[in-house]
């Protein structure tokens, strides 16, 4: 099956490895946010993961380590912006930046000498044989161990935060800061082990980026991953199982990029693909927008989604099979299609509505 | 054990001696980073603070320090403004961009007519580019309640592909063999952006930062949109009871951030930098920050921590020349800084306190 030059189940099995690094920092993001800190470090903290990852790696020789290391080296820049908001009372926008700005300039001071090395190899995780299955192998079982840990991941934070005893307390204490230390819970506390979770789940996905991605060393490797990361728990309304879907579909425009420099044009099917996504989240965004009063909502997200097959139609019979863009306009549409999407998702309803939680970016002291 | 506690006031002393107390702090910490770097810590804090004021090369170096301060001090001014009213542009970086890209393809648009008015035009241009820049997430924020924190970030990096663009195509230099990069400014007369006294380092870019200094400082102190301004950020409830309108407070900060940004390209891409390429920005618009907050946030703070922020880059190069110390140590020198602020900065509204302290508990 071929869709233009660009094969599908590849595609796919690319777009799941892509997507590791910022469906694991978003959903590290997620839960710190879900306590009421925004944490806008996350890029830092990513590429010290990823330069901690790709050390320890190549010291240690074992990739596993390596990983180990990421996570230390993400949870311990976090540790900065944890005593910074929750001992200092910082600021957290400008912590935030700042630990980016920091962690950008240390990374690329440690990462000094360890440039055109070759980390230790991370191998798939099931045998050969299963990922020779046409179609399901590359998908299902052709992943190293760092997917499926992701996607596992996914499950126990959605698990945790929503039917266990630590997630009800973490949501009180991102909810209503002050009636959570009427409780009797330790507020700054349970915001510093979440921070530290945070820091730990971007620094791996940092050292994925190093480690199975690139794999080697260069300056901000990281290259924005963080900030889309960011953007998607926005848009994700703090829910683990969206942030997949999110990352997966950043995941797949960064795969499609990759493919799309070889074969030097976007397929139609594809395009018509990304067309009928974007469409998707558009017509969701209407129809929550739409009233009782106002149900007028409901055929402006039926033309919506009508939009994509029909240009895919029309595109067939005219015979174009795919459309050339230059890699440079590729490259932006990431950063282009973030916006589009968190312009659609945060329109027109309240913060209440969007799922935010209501001491997000608060600082919490006892004796106010 | 210690504790905080919260000040009824705001500490006057402490505003103003944070910063003072950050600076101390991060020469000692970063000394020590110095020093296990393998460098001579006492002689690395003189090359970067002290040589380039006093030192044998400072008659050039001093100019260099208006170079960096001016785009510094102007793109922080504008930051300010929005930071203060709780408006979050953090793509300064973005905007500075597209001013350059806007200002030097008017420019090179009449390449090469001789007129006088070409480069005020081109100064209109480049604010109108970064104004335009930071209207994007200004109306997305008023319209859509999109996060412009975000997005104006996202915005740095499609910005930074239109520049690739533009140095490697549409303002490409004809008669560059082939290289990226515009012509060059110094060569045309009409639209360089030259240093007005020789050797001082003052070009159209630094007299506008100061002028915006004094300027903003009116506008904060005296002019009723600086007092919505500060009332917006410290208390938006009662701002909105008062009348301020949210939507024309964000239009108005992002607006002005982005065109002073948008200014601050302009002035170096005909100046200093000299022409369009593909890294012609260097961080400013992120260094900004920390400018802006070094200052406290106040226009005149901020033409003294631009200054000082200057030292660390001209003293940053020096030290990397003469003592071998990587560039990107100077980075992280200037991110202690920001931490150290905002860790010292908790004494301007709390204090410490000694015992258990059962009684301030008990008080409120």
């Amino acid at each position: 099956m071929d869709f233009g030059g660009i094969n599908p189940v590849i595609l796919i099995a690319g777009l799941m490895a892509t997507a590791v690094p910022i469906l694991l920092a978003a959903l590290g993001e997620t839960v710190v946010e879900r306590s009421g800190v925004l944490n806008l470090g996350v890029e830092g903290m990513m590429v010290i993961g990823a330069l901690g990852g790709f050390v320890t790696a190549v010291h240690t020789g074992s990739p596993a380590l390596g990983f180990l290391g990421g996570a230390v080296a993400g949870a311990l820049l976090s540790l900065i912006f944890a005593a910074l908001t929750q001992v200092f009372l910082a600021n957290q926008v400008a912590t935030g930046l700042a630990l980016t700005l920091f962690g950008l300039g240390v990374s690329s001071l440690g990462g000094q000498g360890y440039n055109g090395i070759k980390p230790p190899h991370t191998p798939g995780l099931l045998p050969e044989a299963l990922a020779g299955i046409p179609v399901a192998g590359p998908i299902l079982f052709g992943h190293d161990w760092v997917v499926y840990f992701s996607i596992a991941m996914t499950a126990l934070v959605w698990w945790v935060l929503k039917a266990t005893r630590i997630g009800l307390i973490i949501r009180a204490v991102g909810e209503s800061h002050d009636s959570a230390h009427a409780l009797g819970y330790k507020v700054n506390r349970i915001r510093l082990l979440c921070i530290l979770f945070g820091g730990a789940m971007a620094g791996i996905g940092g050292a994925y980026v190093s480690l199975a991605r690139v794999p080697q060393w260069v300056d901000g490797i990281t290259a924005g991953a963080g900030w889309i990361a960011l953007a998607i728990v926005v848009f994700a309304s703090w829910r683990p199982w969206r942030v997949l879907a999110g990352a997966y579909f950043f995941g797949g425009i960064g795969a499609l990029q990759l493919n799309v420099q070889v074969s030097g044009g976007i397929p139609l099917g594809i395009l018509g693909l990304i067309a009928l996504v974007c469409g998707a989240i558009l017509a969701v965004g209407l129809l929550r927008r739409s009233t009782p009063e106002r149900p007028q909502m409901h055929p402006a997200a039926v033309a919506v989604l009508a939009v994509p097959p029909l240009v895919w139609v029309v595109g067939l019979a005219m015979g174009v099979t795919q459309i050339k863009v230059p890699v440079e306009y590729l490259s932006m549409a990431p950063f282009v299609l973030t916006i589009v999407v968190l312009v659609i998702m945060s329109s027109g309803r309240g913060k209440a509505a969007t799922g935010a939680p209501a001491s997000l970016g608060q600082n919490f002291h006892a004796s106010r | 054990m210690l504790r905080l506690e919260k000040r009824p006031t705001p500490s006057r002393f402490w505003l103003y001696a944070t910063p003072v107390v950050a600076v101390v702090l991060t020469m000692i910490v970063g000394g020590i980073l110095f020093a296990l770097m393998g460098k001579n810590p006492f002689e690395v804090i003189r090359t970067i603070f002290w040589d380039p004021v006093f030192g044998e090369f400072a008659f050039y170096l001093r100019g260099q320090l208006l170079v960096k301060a001016g785009p510094l001090i102007l793109i922080a001014i504008g930051l300010a403004l929005g930071f203060r009213a709780g408006i979050w542009n953090i793509g300064a970086e973005g905007q500075y961009i597209m001013g350059a890209v806007v200002g030097a393809s008017v420019g090179l648009a009449v390449f090469p007519t001789d007129n006088r008015l070409i480069f005020p035009v081109m100064v209109l241009a480049g604010a109108f580019g970064g104004w335009a820049w930071a209207m994007i997430p200004a109306i997305l924020k008023t319209r859509f309640n999109t996060n412009e924190i975000l997005v104006s970030l996202m915005l740095v990096y499609v910005a930074q592909t239109i520049l690739a663009k533009a140095a490697t195509g549409f303002l490409k230099n004809p008669e560059g063999m082939g290289f990226p990069g515009s012509r060059n400014f110094s060569s045309y007369p009409a639209a360089a952006n030259p240093e007005l006294i020789a050797g001082s380092g003052l070009h159209w870019g630094g007299v506008t930062a100061l002028v915006t200094a004094v300027l903003a400082y009116i506008l904060l102190s005296r002019h009723i949109a600086g007092y919505q301004i500060k009332l917006a950020g410290q208390a938006p409830r009662a701002a909105r009871f008062h009348g301020v309108s949210p939507t024309r407070l964000v239009m108005l900060c992002m607006g002005l951030s982005g065109a002073l940004a948008g200014l601050a390209g302009l002035f170096e891409v005909t100046g200093p930098a000299g022409q369009i390429s593909i890294d012609f920005n260097t961080g400013y618009g992120f260094t900004a920050i920390i400018v802006a907050f070094l200052g406290r946030l106040n226009p005149l703070g901020i033409v003294l921590a631009g200054f000082l922020m200057a030292l660390t880059y001209v003293g940053g190069e020096m030290a990397s020349t003469n003592l071998g110390l990587p560039a990107a140590a100077i980075q992280v020198f200037q991110g202690m800084l920001l931490f150290f602020l905002l860790a010292v900065d908790v004494l301007t509204n709390y204090r410490f306190r000694l015992g258990a302290g059962a009684a301030s508990a008990g008080a409120k």
